[in-house]
């Protein structure tokens, strides 16, 4: 918010949140970002990192949600300083959403490690970290388009989210053949579709965000609807 | 300012306000307001001191004729007719078009005559009727209870709150069609103002309501539709929850979020 308000406390309140908000979201993107490393270096250290970070992210979930209550009790905020902490509120589920994914992702290289060396060997993360960073990469411009404010930069972030969805798909075709060509990397190669479909996910969860962003600025609600009519009614 | 001010196709305007100047003397106070009031709806004016929300609210009844320096141009219409040309007994309108002020103003007599005065300018009713008609309207303006006991009893008497509650029925008697509330709550603690918050809620069935308010968060709670209003102009009409969820100026955003000055 540029314009200040007569209540200098309300104006560093309304600041104070939106930073914490940005610094949550620099935690689990960088917790997309590590957990992703993790399955493609195989590493059990980064992947027990991820893990053992996952409850600072749900326990900043909650304080948020508690200072945004505050301020709405005491403010009675109207407008787009309503709207802002409206949108704050599904920001930070979905962030937290995210960093689940991340904390899945994690989990599932604790399994692979677990289940023996000549499997992992031959599976195909490499396209996952392509993936990954499509999703950070999203999650990243989104978190940016909050900090500023800027809509053009949020719809751009909806544009782009069909890249994600195909290369899901993609990766999808290529482990399904994987499992065909040799059945005992099934196990394995299931987990990293459920690896895939989070990473997807972060992507959707990206989308979210663009979406509130849009509601904040513009007032309008354009969730649920295609691109071409999010365009037109931003225009 | 010249404002276009639609209401909805689903609304029927009770007062239609059209080009409106007000003048204090050569003080020019209200600035070609054009606007409609929605029929059994409340609506709020809201805007800093100095704006030109009461002197609007008082030419809705011609309050100002009371003052010789003070004179209003344009029309503004109750149901199609002008009430600022009308030939009737001003009386009459102030019939159709009541008020209650921030101070509460009891007159000095009984609860009961409290009422009944008012009823008394316009109809001749037997004493069993007008027992009905005071009944009537201390329960509309949920007071009824509180002195059913103690009607004969002087309206001074009462609390700050019943007083307010005493000059809503006493409006209300003689059966108007539009309530004029000039800041009503502001000399109420929080318990009486949430009082007469739902009492103005159960009103609009039967009246138009307009009121004036300094209170945002009372404008934002009580009213179906909102003006805002700034330097004798009329900045910003809609319906409440727009106006103060996605304001369509900046300048009604700035005061509505608190980021005037």
């Amino acid at each position: 918010m540029t314009d200040k308000h007569l209540s200098t406390q309300f104006d560093a309140e309304l600041s104070g949140i939106s930073t914490r908000v940005l610094e949550m979201g620099g935690i689990v993107e960088s917790q997309v970002a590590r957990s992703v490393y993790a399955l493609t270096n195989f590493s059990a250290e980064v992947a027990s990192e991820v893990l053992a970070t996952e409850e600072r992210v749900n326990q900043i979930e909650i304080e948020i949600d508690r200072d945004l209550s505050t301020i709405i009790a005491r403010r009675q905020p109207t407008a787009r300083d309503l709207r802002l902490l409206i949108a704050i509120s599904k920001t930070i589920a979905n962030l937290e959403r995210v960093g689940d994914e991340a904390a899945r992702i994690a989990r599932t290289v604790q399994r692979l490690l677990n289940s023996g060396v000549s499997s992992r060997l031959r599976l195909p993360v490499k396209d996952l970290g392509y993936e990954a960073e499509l999703a950070v990469s999203q999650l990243r411009k989104a978190l940016d388009a909050f900090a500023r404010l800027d809509v053009e930069k949020a719809v751009e972030v909806l544009k782009a989210d069909d890249l994600i969805d195909q290369e899901f798909e993609g990766l999808m075709r290529k482990l399904i053949t994987f499992m065909m060509e040799d059945p005992r990397t099934i196990s394995s190669s299931i987990d990293l579709v459920f690896v895939a479909k989070a990473i997807e996910r972060v992507g959707d969860h990206a989308k979210n965000l663009a979406e509130q962003i849009i509601y904040i600025v513009k007032g309008t609600d354009v969730r649920h609807n295609s691109v071409g009519e999010v365009e037109s009614l931003v225009r | 300012m010249d404002t276009k001010v639609n209401l909805p196709v689903t609304e029927k305007p009770k007062l239609s306000v059209r080009n409106l100047n007000f003048y204090y003397n050569s003080f020019h106070a209200l600035k070609n307001i054009n606007l409609d009031i929605p029929e059994n709806k409340v609506t709020a004016f809201i805007g800093p001191s100095g704006c030109g929300k009461s002197t609007l609210l008082r030419t809705f009844n011609r309050m100002f004729e009371l003052y010789p320096d003070q004179r209003a141009e344009g029309e503004i219409l109750l149901d199609g007719e002008n009430i600022l040309t009308s030939k009737d007994d001003v009386s009459l309108i102030r019939a159709k078009v009541g008020m209650v002020f921030q101070k509460p103003t009891p007159f000095p007599m009984s609860i009961y005559d409290n009422i009944a005065f008012g009823v008394k300018l316009f109809e001749t009713l037997p004493r069993i009727e007008m027992d009905e008609r005071v009944e009537w309207a201390l329960k509309k303006a949920a007071l009824w209870n509180e002195v059913k006991d103690k009607l004969n009893q002087s309206g001074s008497g009462l609390s700050g709150g019943q007083q307010q509650r005493l000059c809503i029925a006493r409006g209300i008697a003689i059966k108007p069609e539009v309530l004029l509330l000039d800041e009503p709550c502001s000399a109420l603690d929080p318990i009486s103002t949430g009082k007469i918050e739902e009492l103005i809620h159960e009103l609009k069935t039967d009246y138009t309501v307009v009121i004036v308010t300094h209170n945002m968060q009372q404008a934002a709670r009580s009213s179906d539709y909102t003006a805002y209003m700034y330097l004798g102009d009329l900045i910003e009409f809609g319906p409440t929850s727009d106006v103060f969820m996605k304001p369509k100026k900046k300048d009604t955003e700035d005061y509505i979020t608190g980021r005037f000055g």
